[in-house]
């Protein structure tokens, strides 16, 4: 009971980082209707910066806000130098361009950190469990995660359904024309847009340098499940992220955990032990398949597209 | 031309159509008679894009059935109701740019010409398809430019060849949105020659702006206000029919354009 | 078939005949990395332009092609594992398995479009790689030894490694052949109409959705072939096989070679791979030259050059080689 208690909290604590790193994805794919698959590299980025900045000011908070801000700066930088040139152009363009960005992306980081990953290490008041509820302890760590998302996600959630710019996002609006009508300086717009995105995986990437490590590489495999939380949710819909991402957060976590022991159960133990780990990877691409055979355009998918 | 006691080639019966508050078909009644050019007529904003929607299968309606030949099409695909002798042009030319006219027209040939799981034969040889596709081009007058790649035709030489692919399917109807949209006037007279020609052997439905070739071509016209059809008539009872004139003709000459 | 002597047909033939002779240079030379290196080219190429099918000429922008490379790879690897080394099981078994899960993921897949489809092959893709990843019995993440080369009851000896390169070009050649009449068919015409203009295609009276599924089975089933060559040729296989970044490398060969032409996507996977082997070389050279650091450092940060190079490519040079020698033709 304790243990479906923790691996439902994780796997509520993963999907919430899928939904920072979805949520950030379909910000600008919405407003600029730009594929980023660089964005797994800001992810690690996010990652780096912050194990960088905490052990040199020595303060946990003061490294995170200084990885934040450079992730942002980054991703600033990164619109305006190459992302630009993109815009209007054929999807296939914007893949190989930022193909070619995650390549350059994972070799910089080779060249400044090293190949070996970095650690962050945790400030003792973060770094304890805490009693949620009678007998039941759980990661501080983990749970500011939770909370530290849910915040964000409330953040973001106001600003799609109050704000002009959240209406362009579910309006699937990508159009500069109709931006420009609203009042909006576009090129501004596009740059503060593409920074937050990458705001916001940085600080996926950060939160969960803590966990795991810092690795060069880490962005591309969490970026490959920020796309099936998109597919299943819908493209264009915040909405339709969030469900979803705590969807295959929780089965990923909570197959990968459970799983073995529901096949012992069901099959011989020599088949059980093979096929569980192979089945536990397999899940949330099953559950994509079945989402798609049943609804194609995802769960929430926003208007138009 | 029109046989009035046969059963109507195509029968629009309470087609309705809503996207969120907005009403865009509304309970449309219509039918179209073997070999007459129907035209409808209404102001923009009328839902003549929505409903061409609908009869070309692009657009699911919310209520309402669609009859073609006696057979109830409203659920079938586009390409189904293609192959069952519905064609249509686009009034936004959609057309395979970077193809030549003649590689266009074929492949509406090719289209209805048995299946294409054919692998090995250059299909760009083949007789079958190349004649019935410059037999097409020349009905229109595009023979001359078979050649070209439809990327560097004129905007009229599109329209013509929208209306080249049409044909090459060997149609029973054709559903024609607005054809003249964007051309000059000389340009237009041809088109409405073209038009008249077709006339006698195809059944046409017309969405048209241009009420010059509309008065001319048209056996019966149906006009479409807010998504309703408020008359359908002949041409002379529709000029004189005062709700019309309101909504839409005015009270000269008829140049309704919103 | 008669061709016209323009730029692009004097560049394929001179690229072929380049190719039939690789082997001829490696000997005179006593250069067998050489034709090592030809042969990985090759069969990544067969790749390339099966991915090219579908993708210059059906617009379907797969980013998980090179799960059937692992696929195929894997028939090959599994089957000798267990004993059965005869290459007249293992390759066409290669190509089914492959074509059957092509099968499966278009007919999920093919029902998006655009950027949504390349998430969802790219997702599929990174599906069968973990599957292979979690299989233990078969070296997992370490990958999985073959010990013995597809057997042909003695008609052939792959061990040959000139035989196996010959073979694999001979391979490559038809593969291109195919393609190209495939192309030019009525079923082509289809897959480029639905590329065009998809719309268009169902407003005539296609249901284009059988033909690009059928298309995208048929590159499936090419590119596990390539696999159970590559499987061959490195005499090893491993879930790196089909890591989505050797997706991005096919994407890569395609566009750098022309996505327009059959034959571009060789030219494509020639360019990249000798890139590959040559830039680490030539930054190695300036990195001496310049900074001092040894050749071998520097060589490493030959991906910093190619990140952008392909940004660069896409902005500048979308057309790829084959568009270059288009080109020159009207200039």
């Amino acid at each position: 009971m304790l243990l479906l208690i923790e691996q439902f909290l994780n796997g509520l604590q993963f999907g919430l980082l899928l939904f920072l790193l979805a949520a950030g994805l379909t910000l600008v794919f919405g407003i600029m209707d730009l594929v980023n698959l660089a964005h797994g590299s800001l992810y690690m980025l996010g990652a780096y910066f912050a194990a960088t900045f905490t052990a040199l000011t020595g303060s946990f908070l003061l490294g995170v806000v200084l990885a934040l801000a450079a992730t942002l700066v980054t991703g600033m930088a990164v619109e305006v130098i190459a992302m630009r040139r993109l815009y209007g152009r054929d999807h296939l363009d914007h893949v190989l361009g930022t193909f070619g960005l995650i390549l350059f992306f994972n070799e910089l980081v080779r060249l400044i950190w090293g190949p070996a990953g970095m650690n962050v290490t945790l400030p003792p008041w973060l770094n304890r469990s805490v009693e949620i509820l009678p007998g039941v302890h759980y990661s501080m760590y983990r749970l500011s995660i939770i909370i530290v998302a849910l915040l964000v996600a409330l953040f973001l959630y106001l600003v799609i359904m109050r704000t002009r710019i959240g209406m362009l996002v579910r309006a699937g609006a990508s159009n500069r024309e109709m931006t420009g009508a609203l009042g909006i300086n576009i090129n501004l717009l596009y740059t503060f847009v593409f920074g937050i995105g990458a705001a916001l995986a940085g600080l996926a990437g950060l939160m969960q340098a803590a966990i795991l490590t810092a690795q060069i590489g880490m962005g591309e495999n969490i970026l490959i499940l920020a796309f099936v939380v998109i597919i299943i949710g819908g493209i264009g819909s915040i909405r339709g992220s969030f469900v979803a991402s705590i969807f295959v957060g929780l089965v990923d976590t909570m197959g990968r955990a459970f799983l073995p022991q529901i096949l012992k159960a069901v099959l011989s133990p020599a088949a059980a032990s093979t096929m569980a780990p192979a089945l536990s990877s397999m899940l949330i691409y099953l559950l994509m398949a079945v989402v798609l055979i049943v609804r194609p355009a995802g769960l929430f998918p926003a208007a138009g597209r | 031309m029109a046989d009035a006691e046969a059963e109507p080639l195509l029968q629009i019966d309470r087609l309705s159509k809503r996207f969120g508050g907005v009403i865009a078909s509304d309970d449309v009644v219509l039918d179209v008679a073997a070999g007459e050019l129907h035209a409808i007529i209404g102001p923009n904003g009328a839902g003549k894009t929505t409903l061409i929607g609908q009869l070309t299968g692009e657009i699911a309606p919310n209520a309402g059935r669609i009859v073609l030949a006696g057979q109830d099409i409203t659920a079938l695909p586009a390409w189904r109701r293609s192959a069952m002798g519905l064609a249509r042009s686009f009034q936004i030319t959609s057309l395979f740019l970077d193809f030549t006219a003649q590689d266009n027209v074929a492949l509406a040939v090719q289209a209805h010409a048995g299946h294409s799981f054919r692998f090995w034969r250059n299909a760009r040889t083949e007789n079958e398809l190349r004649a019935p596709a410059h037999a097409a081009l020349a009905r229109v007058g595009l023979a001359a430019r078979a050649a070209q790649v439809v990327a560097n035709l004129s905007h009229g030489e599109h329209r013509q060849l929208e209306i080249a692919m049409a044909l090459a399917t060997r149609p029973r109807m054709l559903l024609l949105d607005e054809p003249m949209a964007g051309m000059g006037p000389e340009e237009s007279a041809r088109m409405v020659a073209l038009l008249r020609e077709l006339k006698q052997d195809l059944t046409i439905l017309l969405v048209e702006h241009d009420m010059e070739a509309v008065f001319a071509l048209a056996d019966r016209i149906s006009v479409l206000v807010y998504g309703r059809v408020i008359a359908t008539g002949t041409p002379e009872a529709i000029r004189a029919n005062e709700e019309v004139r309101q909504a839409y003709l005015g009270d000269d000459d008829g140049g309704g354009d919103a | 078939m008669i061709a016209a002597l323009t730029p692009r047909t004097i560049a394929v033939a001179v690229v072929i005949a380049m190719l039939a002779l690789v082997p001829v240079y490696a000997h005179l030379v006593g250069n067998l990395f050489v034709l090592s290196l030809f042969t990985r080219i090759v069969i990544l190429a067969i790749a390339a332009v099966s991915l090219n099918l579908i993708m210059g000429f059906g617009g379907m922008v797969s980013f998980g092609h090179a799960a059937y490379i692992g696929i195929g790879g894997y028939v090959v690897g599994i089957l000798a594992h267990e004993g059965v080394r005869s290459g007249f099981v293992q390759w066409p078994l290669a190509i089914l398995l492959s074509a059957i899960f092509a099968l499966g993921i278009g007919a999920l897949s093919l029902r998006t479009r655009g950027v949504y489809f390349i998430m969802i092959t790219l997702a599929f893709a990174q599906m069968i790689y973990y599957v292979a990843v979690a299989l233990d019995r078969y070296g997992g993440d370490d990958g999985l030894t073959i010990y013995r080369r597809s057997q042909f009851a003695g008609l052939v000896d792959l061990a040959n490694k000139t035989v196996f390169y010959y073979v694999c070009l001979a391979l490559l050649l038809g593969c291109v052949y195919l393609v190209w009449r495939l192309v030019n068919s009525r079923f082509g015409l289809v897959i480029q109409g639905s590329r065009s203009n998809d719309r268009r295609m169902n407003a005539i009276g296609f249901p284009t959705f059988r033909y690009r599924l059928t298309a995208f089975v048929i590159a499936g089933a090419i590119c596990g072939l390539s696999g159970a060559l590559l499987a061959n040729h490195t005499d090893f296989i491993s879930p790196a096989m089909m890591h989505w970044t050797r997706s991005g490398d096919l994407i890569v060969m395609a566009v750098l070679g022309g996505m327009g032409s059959v034959f571009g996507p060789v030219l494509g996977a020639l360019a990249l791979l000798l890139l590959e082997e040559a830039l680490p070389s030539v930054i190695g050279l300036f990195a001496v030259l310049f900074t001092g650091k040894d050749m071998a450092t520097a060589r490493e940060y030959w991906q910093l050059i190619l990140g952008p190079m392909l940004l660069l490519i896409v902005l500048f040079a979308r057309g790829g080689i084959d568009g270059i020698l288009a080109g020159l033709r009207r200039g």
